[in-house]
C-alpha cells in the first residue's frame, strides 16, 4: 500500500492550482479529499507524477441560494451537503443521497467536485445531478466554462474536464415543492450501490413532473426517460409499476461479483417504484 | 480454591484496552532499530508457471536497493523447507515447499524474487523492475477440476492431486443405513475465506553476527512453536534464536503458521548482518496469508420413520492450496468428529481427502474444522426435520445426547458435560419462539415481500488442544499442555509468566483474575508477561481456543502451589502446623485463633529476605506448572436468527440473534460477550457476504476489501446474548474455550433461516454466501417450477 514516487503542492489559489496543473504535464493530478484518488494510488492503479491538493481553497468550499438555483462549491464535502439547511429546503434529493455515500468518515473528506470528477458510474452524487440538470462549471488555462451535467460524464471515470481544469462549482434548480427519494441497493451499508436509483417527482393530481436517474446501470449515471414519460400522468401503484417496467429500454446492464445483468435490471425496476413511492409520501 | 472467589465471574474492565485505545501499544510495525533494511517480495501474477529466468539487474541498481535474491540465490539458506507439522496418513504426499520458489510459481502470490533496501518504498519500486520469464501452464483452482482425470500437476513430480485420505470410523455404519427408514443425503460447499485480522502479518528481525543470536519480533499466535521450527528450517541452534509476539491485532488462525516472510527476513539478516523488516499491506496479506475452509461435503443421515439417527456417514473434500502450510491436513480431522453434533446415534463413519490446487495455502481460520462440520450437520438435521415432518426444535430433542458428564458421542468421543436440552429451551424462551413463528405465519398469509425466516443451530466443539496423547495418536507433531510460572515479588505483586500468547482475547484480564483470586490478592497487583521466549520460555501458544482450559489451569495450578508454599511459611513463622493454617483473601490464620495472622504478601517479603525459613526450604516464593488435559473441553450452545428476506430483491437482513452459549465457568462475561459477539460476526460473515473467488487462471477475484465484503457493526443487529453453566469435567475448573464457538455456531443458524423463510417455495437450500441475487434467483426459479 506505498504509492508510486509523486510530487506534492498545496497551491492557495484557484490561478495557481491551474497554472501548477498546466506545467505539471499531463499526469498531474488535483487532489480534494483523496477518497477516490489516494485508494487507487496505493494499489498503484494511478500513478500520478504530480499532485495539486486542492484543499487550501476553502473559498471553494460553500453550499449558498442564488436566486431559484442553489450554487455548491466543489470543496463542500458529502456532510456538508448532508447538513445543508439550504439543499434541504429547497433541494432535498442531494442531501437525501449525500447521507447515504459511505461511512462518516468518507463523507466527512470526499468532496461534491472530486466525486463528479472522477465519474466513477457507482458513485452516488452523479446521477442526482443528471436529474437536477445541474451546470458544472470549470476554471482552466483557458478560463472558466460551464458543462451540463447531461454532457458531463462521458464514460467509467471519463468526464468533459481536460487535464488542467478545475472543477469549482455546481449550479442546481430549486426544486420546492418537488419530493425526492435515493434508493441505493447494496450488500454492506458503506459500500457503492449495486444499483442506485434518484427520483425527483412532483405531483398534483397525479404525477405532474419525473425525473429518475440510475446509479451503476451502465458506464456514465443515465436518465430512465422512457419511465420519467410514463410516469407522467400516472397515479396509483399499477401505473407506476408498468412505467418502472419501461427501465428496461436502457438496454443491457453491466454484470460483476454482485448482480448479473438481468438482476441489475430487475432490481432498477423494484427500486424505481420504491423511489416513486417514497417521492410521492 | 481456599479462598473466595472475587475476581473470577466478574467483568472487571481489560487491562490491556488503555494502551490499545491510546495508540501506546507495541506492534511489529512499530518496530524500528538502528541500521534496519527493508524486504519487499516479488511474487508470481500467474497460478501456474515454470519459471525460466529471474533477471534482477534492474531492481539491484535501483536507488535505495542494498540486495536483491532470486529463489535459486537463497537456496543455501534453508536447512529444511518451510515445515508442516500434521503428517495425518503414513503416505499423505508433502511437497517441497521452499520460502522463495526456484523453478516453479504455484499459486498467484508465489515468492519468486526478494528486494533488500534502504526503505519499504524503496524496496516496493525495486519489486516492479525484476523481470522474469514466466511460461504459463494451465492451473487447476478447484477441487473438481483439480480431481479430474487428466487435470495438470500441482506438484509435477506427484502423480495426482490428492494429497491424502483420512478416515475414521465408529460402529458398524453399514448395518445403521441397512435397518434406516430414510436416508438424507445433503451436498455443501464451504466457500474459502479469507482471515482479516485488523493487523496483516509483519516481521523484525536483529541478527547479533558475533554472537549467531537472532531476535525475532513477529505478528505470531505461537511464538515458542515458531522458535523451535524456525530453528529447524534455518539450522540456526534453538538456543541461539529468540522469538516476541509483541501486541498482535488479532489472528484467526492465520497467524498461526511458520510463513516465508518469516524465515526470510531470518535468512537475510544472517546474510547481510543487518535488522530486516517486512510488513504485508492488505492485498499482500490477501495472496501470501493462509485461507480457510473450502471444501465440499456430501453427509448422508440414516434415520428410523420417527426421525431418530442412527448413523452418519461423510465424505468431504478439502483444497489444501498449492502447498501445506502448517497443519492443513489436519484441519478437516478436527471437524470429523463433529459431524454427528450434538446428536445420538449407533455408528459414524468420515472420509476426507486433501486435494492440491494452484491457489494460496488453506490453514486453520476460526474454527478449523468445525464450523465446516458444525454447518453440514445443522444443515442435514433441518433436511431430515422436512423429510419426517417435524418441527427443526423437535427433530433435535429426538436426537440430542443426554445431558451428563462424559457423554460418549457417535463419533466415539466423551463430551465432557453435556446438557443440550435445557440450553435450547432457553434459547426458546428468549427468542418467544411461538411469538415469532406466529408472526412470521402472519406475514406470509397477508402476501409480505418481507416474509421471515427462523433459523436453528445446536452445535457442540471440540477445543482445548488437547491431550498429548490423543494428538500423538492423530500423528500431530508436538503436545497440547501449557505451561505457568508464577513469583511473588518482594513488594506483595505477583508475576504470572504464562505460556498462552494472546493476540486481542485478554488473557492479561483473565489471567490476573484467576491468579488474584487463587493468591488472594487484588487483579491490579497481577503482571501477566507473554509472548517473549526468552521471559516466557515454555508455551504451546494460542488457538484452537485452548488458553483458558489449558494456560489458564496451568496458572491455577501454580497460583496453587505457590499457596502451598507460602502456607509452609507462614506455619514456621506463626509456629504452628500447616494443617492449623486457613487461608481466605490472602490471610493465613490459625483454625480459632484469626488474630494470629500472617498474609501471602508478608511471607513474599520473607521469602524473598530468607532470613527466617523452615529448615531446608529454598529462598523466593515462586512456582511452575504444566497442564496436559486429559480430554478436550466441548463448549455448546443454541443460536437462534431470525431474518427477514425481502422477496422482490432476495435482500437478507438480520432481525434478531439469539445465542445461548455454555462455555462451563466463566472468568469474565464481558470477554466472554466479546468472543461470541465477534464469533457470530465472523459466522455470519460466512453465510452472507465472504467469499474468496478465484479465476480459471489463478488470479485471485477478492484481493482487497472492496470486493472480500468484510461486514461490520452495521449489518448487526444487538444480540441477545444468555448462557447456561455446565463446568467441564476435563479441568479442575470447569472453564470451556469461547474463542471459536460463535463461529462454528452461527453460519448454519443464517442460512436455516434463509430457507425456513422461503420453505413454502420449496426451496430447500441456499449456497453461501446467500447474496441477493443467489436468493432473488432461487425465488425465480422456485415460482418458474410452481408455475
Ligand atoms: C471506504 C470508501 C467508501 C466510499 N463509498 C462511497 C459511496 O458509497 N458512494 C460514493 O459515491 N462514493 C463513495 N466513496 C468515494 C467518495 O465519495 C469520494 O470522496 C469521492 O468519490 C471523491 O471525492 P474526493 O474529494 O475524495 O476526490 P479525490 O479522491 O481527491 O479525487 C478524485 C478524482 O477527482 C479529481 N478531482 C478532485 N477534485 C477535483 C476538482 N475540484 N476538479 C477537478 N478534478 C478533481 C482528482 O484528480 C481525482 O482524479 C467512498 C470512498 C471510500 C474510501
Amino acid at each position: 500500500m506505498i504509492p508510486a514516487k509523486f510530487d506534492y503542492e498545496r497551491p492557495s489559489s484557484l490561478s495557481e492550482a491551474i497554472s501548477l496543473l498546466s506545467s505539471g504535464g499531463p499526469d498531474a493530478r488535483p487532489i480534494a479529499g483523496g477518497h477516490s484518488l489516494l485508494p487507487l494510488m496505493r494499489l498503484r492503479l494511478s500513478r500520478p507524477t504530480l499532485l495539486v491538493d486542492i484543499g487550501g481553497l476553502s473559498d471553494l468550499r460553500y453550499v449558498r441560494e442564488d436566486g431559484d438555483h442553489l450554487a455548491i462549491g466543489a470543496l463542500a464535502t458529502h456532510d456538508d451537503l448532508a447538513r445543508s439547511a439550504e439543499l434541504l429546503d429547497r433541494c432535498a434529493l442531494i442531501p437525501c443521497v449525500a447521507e447515504q455515500i459511505g461511512d462518516p468518515q468518507v463523507r466527512h473528506r470526499g468532496t461534491i467536485g472530486g466525486s463528479v470528477a472522477h465519474a466513477d458510474p457507482a458513485s452516488d452524487l452523479p446521477a442526482a445531478l443528471m436529474v437536477l440538470d445541474a451546470e458544472i462549471i470549470a476554471h482552466g488555462s483557458n478560463g472558466p466554462r460551464t458543462v451540463l451535467a447531461t454532457d458531463f460524464f462521458q464514460g467509467p471515470f471519463m468526464s468533459a474536464l481536460e487535464p488542467d481544469e478545475i472543477l469549482t462549482e455546481i449550479r442546481v434548480p430549486a426544486r420546492d415543492g418537488w419530493g425526492s427519494s435515493y434508493q441505493k441497493f447494496q450488500r454492506r451499508a458503506q459500500d457503492w450501490a449495486i444499483v442506485g436509483v434518484t427520483a425527483l417527482i412532483e405531483s398534483g393530481d397525479g404525477i405532474t413532473g419525473a425525473a429518475i436517474g440510475l446509479t451503476n446501470m451502465g458506464g456514465t449515471p443515465l436518465r430512465a426517460t422512457a419511465v420519467e414519460q410514463a410516469l407522467v400522468g400516472s397515479s396509483d401503484p399499477d401505473g407506476v409499476a408498468a412505467a418502472a417496467a419501461k427501465v428496461a429500454e436502457i438496454g443491457t446492464p453491466p454484470a460483476d461479483e454482485n448482480a448479473s445483468s438481468e438482476y441489475r435490471l430487475h432490481l432498477a425496476e423494484v427500486l424505481i417504484k420504491r423511489a416513486v413511492a417514497e417521492a410521492l409520501s | 480454591m481456599a479462598t473466595a472467589e472475587k475476581f473470577v465471574g466478574g467483568g472487571v474492565p481489560r487491562k490491556e484496552d488503555p494502551k490499545l485505545v491510546t495508540g501506546q501499544a507495541t506492534f511489529v510495525e512499530s518496530i524500528t532499530l538502528p541500521d534496519m533494511l527493508h524486504v519487499a517480495v516479488a511474487r508470481s501474477p500467474f497460478g501456474s508457471a515454470q519459471i525460466n529466468n529471474v533477471d534482477l539487474s534492474a531492481a539491484r541498481t535501483a536507488p535505495g536497493v542494498v540486495a536483491t535474491f532470486s529463489g535459486e540465490d537463497l537456496a543455501d539458506e534453508w536447512a529444511a523447507g518451510l515445515p508442516m507439522a500434521w503428517p495425518v496418513t503414513e503416505d499423505i504426499r508433502i511437497p517441497d515447499h521452499w520460502p522463495v520458489t526456484k523453478d516453479v510459481a504455484r499459486y498467484v502470490g508465489d515468492a519468486v524474487a526478494v528486494v533488500v533496501a534502504t526503505s519499504p518504498s524503496a524496496a516496493k519500486d525495486a519489486v516492479e523492475l525484476i523481470e522474469v520469464d514466466y511460461e504459463v501452464q494451465t492451473a487447476v483452482v478447484d477441487i473438481p477440476s483439480a480431481l479430474a482425470d487428466d487435470a495438470p500437476r500441482v506438484h509435477e513430480s506427484m502423480e495426482s492431486n490428492e494429497c491424502y485420505t483420512w478416515t475414521h470410523a465408529n460402529g458398524d455404519i453399514d448395518a445403521a443405513f441397512a435397518k434406516a427408514d430414510i436416508v438424507i443425503t445433503e451436498n455443501y460447499v464451504q466457500p474459502r475465506l479469507i482471515p482479516s485480522a485488523m493487523e496483516p502479518r509483519a516481521v523484525v528481525v536483529q541478527p547479533v553476527p558475533a554472537a549467531g543470536d537472532f531476535t525475532v519480533w513477529s505478528t505470531t499466535q505461537i511464538p515458542h512453536v515458531a522458535k523451535v521450527l524456525f530453528s529447524l528450517t534455518l539450522g540456526i541452534p534453538e538456543a541461539q534464536m529468540r522469538v516476541i509476539a509483541p501486541d498482535v491485532g488479532g489472528g484467526f488462525g492465520s497467524k498461526l503458521n511458520v510463513y516465508a516472510e518469516e524465515v526470510l527476513c531470518i535468512a537475510l539478516a544472517r546474510r547481510l548482518g543487518k535488522p530486516m523488516k517486512w510488513v504485508a499491506d492488505r492485498s499482500e496479506g490477501y495472496l501470501a496469508t493462509i485461507h480457510g475452509r473450502d471444501q465440499l461435503q456430501e453427509i448422508e443421515l440414516a434415520a428410523t420413520s420417527d426421525g431418530t439417527i442412527l448413523g452418519y456417514r461423510v465424505k468431504l473434500l478439502a483444497n489444501m492450496g498449492a502447498y501445506l502450510q502448517l497443519v492443513a491436513p489436519g484441519v478437516p480431522l478436527l471437524g470429523g468428529f463433529l459431524y454427528c453434533g450434538t446428536y445420538g446415534g449407533e455408528a459414524y463413519h468420515f472420509e476426507c481427502t486433501g486435494v492440491f490446487t494452484n491457489t494460496t495455502p488453506v490453514d486453520a481460520y476460526r474454527g478449523a474444522g468445525r464450523p465446516e462440520a458444525t454447518y453440514a450437520i445443522e444443515r442435514a438435521i433441518e433436511a431430515l426435520a422436512l423429510e419426517v415432518g417435524v418441527d427443526a426444535v423437535e427433530i433435535r430433542k429426538r436426537n440430542f445426547l443426554p445431558a451428563g458428564e462424559n457423554v460418549p458421542s457417535p463419533a466415539g468421543l466423551a463430551f465432557d458435560s453435556t446438557n443440550y436440552e435445557e440450553n435450547l429451551d432457553k434459547a426458546l424462551e428468549v427468542l418467544d419462539y411461538e411469538a415469532t413463528k406466529a408472526e412470521q405465519a402472519d406475514r406470509l398469509s397477508q402476501g409480505s415481500t418481507k416474509l421471515l425466516g427462523i433459523g436453528f443451530s445446536t452445535y457442540v466443539e471440540m477445543c482445548g488442544l488437547a491431550p498429548s496423547q490423543v494428538l500423538a495418536s492423530l500423528n500431530y507433531g508436538a503436545g497440547g499442555w501449557d505451561a505457568a510460572t508464577v513469583r511473588m515479588l518482594p513488594t506483595g505483586q505477583a508475576e504470572v509468566v504464562t505460556g498462552s500468547s494472546p493476540h486481542g482475547q485478554g488473557h492479561v484480564t483473565s489471567w490476573s483474575q484467576i491468579a488474584a483470586d487463587a493468591l488472594g490478592i487484588d487483579y491490579q497487583d497481577v503482571t501477566v508477561l507473554h509472548g517473549d521466549t526468552h521471559v516466557a520460555p515454555h508455551g504451546m501458544n494460542t488457538y484452537g481456543s485452548r488458553s483458558l482450559s489449558v494456560a489458564g489451569v496451568a496458572v491455577n495450578q501454580a497460583c496453587n502451589r505457590v499457596v502451598d508454599k507460602a502456607k509452609t511459611l507462614a506455619a514456621h513463622v506463626l509456629e504452628v502446623s500447616p494443617d492449623d493454617l486457613e487461608f481466605e483473601d490472602g490471610k493465613f490464620s490459625v483454625k480459632g485463633v484469626p488474630d494470629r495472622v500472617q498474609s501471602i504478601q508478608e511471607m513474599a517479603y520473607a521469602a524473598w529476605t530468607a532470613h527466617n525459613l523452615p529448615e531446608g526450604t529454598e529462598p523466593g516464593l515462586e512456582a511452575h506448572c504444566v497442564f496436559d488435559p486429559p480430554n478436550f473441553t466441548f463448549p455448546f450452545g443454541s443460536h437462534v436468527c431470525v431474518v427477514e428476506v425481502d422477496t422482490e430483491t432476495g435482500a437478507v437482513e438480520l432481525l434478531r440473534y439469539v445465542a445461548v452459549d455454555d462455555c462451563g465457568t466463566i472468568i469474565n462475561p464481558v470477554i466472554v460477550e466479546g468472543q461470541v459477539h465477534g464469533g457470530i460476526v465472523q459466522g455470519v460473515a460466512a453465510a452472507l457476504f465472504e467469499e474468496a473467488t478465484y479465476a480459471e487462471d489463478g488470479t485471485l477475484e477478492t484481493s482487497s476489501m472492496i470486493n472480500y465484503l468484510v461486514p461490520s457493526a452495521a449489518e448487526f443487529p444487538s444480540f441477545e446474548l444468555d448462557r447456561t453453566v455446565t463446568p467441564s469435567t476435563s479441568n479442575p475448573m470447569g472453564v470451556k474455550g469461547i474463542g471459536e464457538a460463535g463461529t462454528i455456531g452461527s453460519t448454519p443458524a443464517v442460512i436455516n433461516a434463509i430457507v425456513n423463510a422461503l420453505g413454502h417455495l420449496g426451496i430447500t437450500d441456499i449456497a453461501m454466501p446467500a447474496k441477493p441475487e443467489r436468493v432473488w434467483q432461487a425465488i425465480q426459479d422456485a415460482n418458474g417450477d410452481a408455475s
